[in-house]
C-alpha cells in the first residue's frame, strides 16, 4: 500500500471542535479538513454510517462551519447587495439557502440565512469553514453599518435521517412540527439552542447550534437514543453526493456562476427582475440565454469510481467537461459523480467518455439527485432548498 | 497465519509451491476503509519489484499496491470484481489479490517475518 497510509502532516496546527474528546472516545479516525481535525469515520466505517443515516438517524459534528449574527437596521435589505436570494421578504424563523457572489457573478461561498425573531433586525448566517474568515471580512467591509457577531462559542451538530425528528423530539419536545427550512430557539439545560430543519444529506433532519460547554453533553444525550449513531465526514460526503448537493470549492467556486451550477432556483423572482446583487449582468444573461455549461449527474459504467478532476470527452476525443465530485454510492452500490459539461451534452442519457488509469470508461449523464430527497413536508413546506 | 512475509507497505506474501500469494494486511485494509473496487493485472503479465501491481479503491481514495517481488502473474482473485469487500473481511484469506510465479527467490528473504512486521506496526510503521 502506498501514500494513502502516510499520516497527514500539516505545518499549521489544526483546530479542534468542542466534540474532539467525544470523537476520540468513540474511536473516530480523525482527518484534517478546512483547518480542523474532524472525524473521517468511526468504528462502523463510511458505508455503514451512510446507510444508517438513510435508514435511521446520524449525528455529525459540523462545528467547523462558521456561525454569525448580522444585525442592524436594514440588515435584510442590505445583505441583498451581496446575495441573490430574497431576504427582504424572508419571514422570521425561516431559513433560506443562498450564495455570496463576487462582482463577476462567481460564487464566493454558499450559506444559510435565517431571519431571527424579535424586534431587532437580525440574520443568523451559517457559512463554510474554509471560507468563513473571508466571508466575515467581506461582510464587515461591504456592510460596515451593520454589526457582525461571530458565534465562536457555539458548536454545530447535525442530526440527519428519517428518525432524526422523532429522536430529537424525545430530548427537545416541540420541534417535530418545525417546517422544512424552519428555525426554532429551544432550551437545553438552561441554555439556548438554535434548531434549523435543514441539512446536507437529502434526508429530513436538523442542524442544532449549541453553546460549546454543552456540546458534548447534548451529543451524548442524542447518541444515547437507540436510533442515533455517529457519522463522519466520509459519510457526509457520499450522502450529499447522492443528494446532488454541491460541495463548495469542488462543485462550485469563484469561477462558477449560480446558473451553470444549477442553483438558479435560489435566486428570488423579484431579484431576477430587479437585480441589485453582484454579477447581475452575467447571471441575467445566463438565465435568458442558458449557460454555456451545466452541472450534471454522471454515472460511470462499470464498478470503478471516477474522482474529481477526471475529464469527460465526446467520442471523437474532444474534452467537453470535467468531474468535480466522484465516489461510490452505498445506496445504489455503484460509482456516481457530478461535474460540468458543455450544455449541448447535458441531457440525461448522453454518453461521454472518461479515462481511468489508461482505460476508457463510458459515463452516462444523469439527472440529479441520484437518491430522492426526503425533506419534511408535513406542515407548510413548499420551500425549495 | 504461518508462513506469511510482509512489506513496509503493508502487503503480505505467502509462498505456496512455486508461487507466491500476494495481498494486503489487516492493518492496511483497516486504514483504507470500505473497499469498493479492485483493479488487478492480467494473468501472464510480468511485474518487477516495486512496479505497480494493483489499484484498490476505497470509499476514501484510490491506493496503489506495488509488487513486493518480481515475477509473472499466474492468477488473480477474480471474485473481487463482484465482491471487493472481501479484502476488508478476510484480507489474508479470501481477499487475496494476485498469485505470482517468483523470479528471484532471494527477494523473499528481504521481507519481514510476522514478528518483525508486528514490531514494525508497533513502532508506528
Amino acid at each position: 500500500m502506498s501514500e494513502s497510509l502516510a499520516s497527514p502532516s500539516t505545518l499549521t496546527p489544526l483546530e479542534k471542535t468542542p466534540l474532539d474528546g467525544l470523537h476520540r472516545r468513540l474511536g473516530a479516525r480523525m482527518a484534517p479538513f478546512a483547518g480542523y481535525e474532524l472525524p473521517l469515520h468511526y468504528k462502523a466505517g463510511v458505508v455503514a454510517e451512510h446507510s444508517h443515516t438513510r435508514e435511521k438517524a446520524s449525528l455529525f459534528d459540523v462545528s467547523h462551519m462558521g456561525q454569525a449574527i448580522l444585525g442592524g437596521r436594514g440588515a435584510a435589505v442590505l445583505i441583498e447587495t451581496l446575495v441573490p436570494a430574497d431576504i427582504r421578504d424572508l419571514a422570521p424563523e425561516r431559513t433560506r439557502y443562498s450564495l455570496l457572489l463576487a462582482e463577476d457573478g462567481g460564487v464566493l461561498d454558499d450559506l444559510m440565512i435565517t431571519r431571527l425573531p424579535g424586534r431587532d433586525e437580525r440574520l443568523l448566517l451559517v457559512v463554510n469553514a474554509a471560507a468563513k474568515a473571508q466571508d466575515f471580512a467581506l461582510l464587515r467591509q461591504e456592510l460596515p453599518q451593520l454589526g457582525l457577531s461571530v458565534l465562536a462559542g457555539r458548536a454545530l451538530i447535525a442530526l440527519q435521517g428519517p428518525r432524526a425528528a422523532a429522536a430529537l423530539a424525545d430530548i427537545l419536545p416541540g420541534l417535530e412540527d418545525t417546517p422544512f427550512m424552519g428555525w426554532r430557539a429551544v432550551e437545553f439545560r438552561g441554555a439556548g439552542l438554535f434548531a434549523s430543519r435543514s441539512g446536507y444529506t437529502g434526508e429530513d433532519g436538523f442542524e442544532i447550534s449549541v453553546p460549546n460547554h454543552l456540546a458534548e453533553a447534548f451529543a451524548e444525550v442524542l447518541l444515547a437514543h437507540p436510533d442515533v449513531a455517529p457519522a463522519g465526514l466520509g459519510a457526509r460526503d457520499s450522502l450529499r453526493l447522492e443528494a446532488g448537493l454541491c460541495l463548495y470549492g469542488h462543485d462550485m467556486d469563484a469561477t462558477t456562476d449560480p446558473v451553470e451550477a444549477g442553483l438558479a432556483w435560489s435566486i428570488g423572482r423579484r431579484r431576477r427582475e430587479q437585480g441589485g446583487f453582484p454579477g447581475f449582468d452575467r447571471i441575467r444573461a445566463a438565465l435568458t440565454e442558458g449557460p454555456a455549461r451545466k452541472r450534471v449527474g454522471l454515472l460511470p459504467q462499470g464498478r470503478a469510481p471516477l474522482r474529481e478532476g477526471a475529464t469527460l470527452s465526446e467520442p471523437d476525443g474532444r474534452i467537453v467537461g470535467r468531474i468535480t465530485s466522484g465516489g461510490y454510492s452505498p445506496t445504489l452500490s455503484r460509482p456516481i459523480a457530478m461535474g460540468y459539461v458543455e450544455s449541448a451534452f447535458a441531457a440525461p442519457g448522453v454518453t461521454l467518455e472518461s479515462r481511468l488509469r489508461d482505460n476508457r470508461v463510458a459515463v452516462e449523464v444523469a439527472s440529479l439527485p441520484f437518491v430522492p430527497h426526503r425533506y419534511f413536508r408535513g406542515q407548510t413546506g413548499k420551500d425549495r432548498s | 497465519m504461518s508462513g506469511e512475509r510482509y512489506t513496509k507497505d503493508h502487503d503480505f506474501v505467502r509462498v505456496e509451491g512455486d508461487a507466491a500469494v500476494i495481498g494486503i494486511t489487516d492493518f492496511a485494509q483497516s486504514q483504507l476503509g470500505d473497499i469498493v473496487f479492485v483493479e488487478l493485472p492480467t494473468p501472464g503479465q510480468r511485474v518487477s519489484r516495486g512496479g505497480q501491481l494493483a489499484t484498490i479503491e476505497s470509499v476514501k481514495a484510490a491506493s496503489e499496491v506495488y509488487a513486493p517481488l518480481s515475477g509473472e502473474v499466474v492468477e488473480v482473485n477474480a471474485a473481487l470484481e463482484a465482491t471487493p469487500a472481501r479484502v476488508n473481511e478476510d484480507p489474508l484469506g479470501e481477499g487475496w489479490l494476485v498469485r505470482l510465479r517468483v523470479d528471484v527467490p532471494a527477494e523473499l528473504e528481504e521481507l519481514m517475518d510476522e514478528d518483525a512486521y508486528r514490531a514494525f506496526l508497533e513502532s508506528g510503521g
